[in-house]
């Protein structure tokens, strides 16, 4: 997830933040000051992104609030994700409803490009899934490649990992 | 004196013949002296005394050897110590499996090419095991690319997880020439075939049968118990250019790529340019997956009746060179 929070321009003012993230079994992936973007008061906005479980993110929010004041918080950070080309049929069997089927609340079909050479030939599509967990991503992949068998399109899918 | 009885004498049998002919000097340094007591095919033969040479020429002037014989029969008869097993791959195991056990139950080292030994893999383990002597496939697998020595020797106190591979160089071929040109599957194919790369019935290669089968001798090597049955398998007739055109533009290539770990499976990839496996051409790669050392890859070409012959004869070698 990320949380944009606003802190004043002084020593000690991030601790505040990372201490009920830290508390909560939080693991902070990056944080970027927006020192460019002061506001009026002189605070600086900070976006942190982080990982947490699911279920504490309602008792983080409730408990940054009490400290720092809270901009946005964006509870689903897309932190994997892959791609993956399919080759067939594409339009003629319902690409809004294959896309669907990927869409959950920890995934979704983030960019698909469509090539299609001639009417009546297999169409290719590129589509990047992104989610929330490498879980979360083996499921949703799993999911299109069941759709895809049932509508006759081939999957084609990345290797696993980059030993090189 | 090593006795040695070659069955199968088509290119990769005839190679390995004329590899010992022309390394008659060094190899006997190496393994003491030798001799082959038996050359057959599948319908004739020539054995006791008789010159290799001339079993080569007549083989490649008629297309037979001196004699109707059947092999089986032969083996179960003659004094050999080794047989050298270059028939054609069957996926039942056929008369290959066949003779291979005929001369592992007769105390017989066993060197052989044919990948048929994917159909009686553990079978034939331990049938040599237990009459002691060696059952070597080095050449079954990428040619002369040393992985099964490199599994069972270098890497026998490491722990593989799994491996990934590009086995099949026909299939790897057409790939490139999509890749490259942007041809459609069909063009590249009869190209292919016109070149002599693909068979003129190519099915064997291009729906991954041949990659599977590999990939099952592979995954036995690294303690798999595996059969061909086992292997997810999809060939690359399915393949646009529109696909790779795609797959580029995110620096990606295609290739069929097999691959065994927590199961088996034969299909196309999408593999990062400049990865072990986005190899071109004819080539062939195979990558280990170890515990201790990350992945170790090694590639080299995939085929060709010397490059086979090179690893059998490696093979023989290594039986006689560990035992001296």
């Amino acid at each position: 997830m990320t949380v944009v929070v606003e802190l004043e321009d002084k020593p000690g003012q991030l601790l505040r933040v990372l201490e009920p993230i830290s508390k909560l079994g939080g693991n902070i992936v990056g944080i970027v000051h927006q020192r460019g973007r002061k506001t009026p008061l002189n605070r600086v906005p900070v976006e942190i992104t982080l990982r947490i479980d699911a279920r504490r993110v309602g008792e983080l929010v409730e408990r940054l609030e009490e400290k720092v004041i809270v901009r946005s918080v964006d509870e689903v950070t897309m932190l994997e994700s892959t791609f993956l080309l399919l080759i067939g049929h594409i339009i003629h069997t319902d690409l809004s409803d294959t896309i669907t089927r990927v869409d959950s609340s920890d995934a979704e079909c983030v960019e698909i490009f469509v090539s299609m050479p001639r009417r009546s030939e297999a169409s290719t599509a590129l589509l990047t899934i992104a989610a929330r967990s490498k879980e979360a991503l083996s499921i949703a992949v799993a999911r299109l490649k069941e759709v895809c068998a049932r509508k006759g399109i081939e999957v084609i899918d990345p290797i696993d990992g980059d030993f090189v | 004196m090593i006795k040695i009885a070659i069955v199968g004498f088509g290119i990769v049998g005839r190679s390995f013949a004329e590899l010992l002919l022309r390394k008659r000097e060094t190899l006997a340094k190496r393994i003491g002296e030798f001799e082959v007591v038996l050359v057959a095919d599948s319908k004739s033969a020539m054995y006791g005394e008789f010159d290799l040479r001339e079993a080569i020429e007549i083989k490649k002037k008629s297309g037979r050897l001196k004699y109707d014989a059947k092999a089986v029969e032969l083996l179960q008869e003659l004094d050999y110590d080794v047989l050298v097993e270059c028939t054609p791959t069957r996926i039942d195991g056929g008369e290959g499996v066949e003779h291979m056990r005929i001369a592992l139950s007769s105390g017989a080292h066993v060197v052989t090419s044919n990948k048929s030994i994917v159909a009686a893999f553990r079978e034939l383990e331990e049938l040599a095991e237990k009459k002691g002597v060696r059952l070597m496939y080095e050449a079954t697998v990428g040619a002369a690319i040393p992985v099964i020595r490199t599994i069972r020797g270098y890497l026998s106190t490491f722990t593989i997880t799994g491996l990934a591979g590009v086995l099949n160089g026909t299939c790897n071929y057409i790939l490139t020439r999509m890749e490259d040109e942007g041809l459609s599957y069909e063009h590249v194919l009869r190209e292919a075939i016109e070149l002599g790369i693909a068979e003129a019935d190519p099915s064997y290669d291009v729906e991954g049968i041949d990659a599977a089968i590999k990939l099952v001798i592979l995954a036995n090597t690294i303690g798999i118990d595996a059969r061909f049955e086992d292997v997810e398998r999809r060939g690359i007739s399915f393949l646009t250019p529109e696909a790779f055109k795609a797959a580029s533009e995110k620096g990606y290539t295609i290739r069929l790529v097999a691959e065994a770990g927590d199961s088996l499976s034969v299909r196309p990839r999408l593999v990062r340019k400049g990865h072990p496996l986005a190899t071109r051409g004819t080539m062939n790669v195979i990558v280990l997956h170890t515990e201790e050392a990350g992945s170790i890859s090694l590639a080299g070409r995939g085929a060709g009746g010397v490059e086979t012959a090179s690893a059998m004869l490696s093979d023989l070698v290594a039986i006689y060179d560990s035992s001296r």
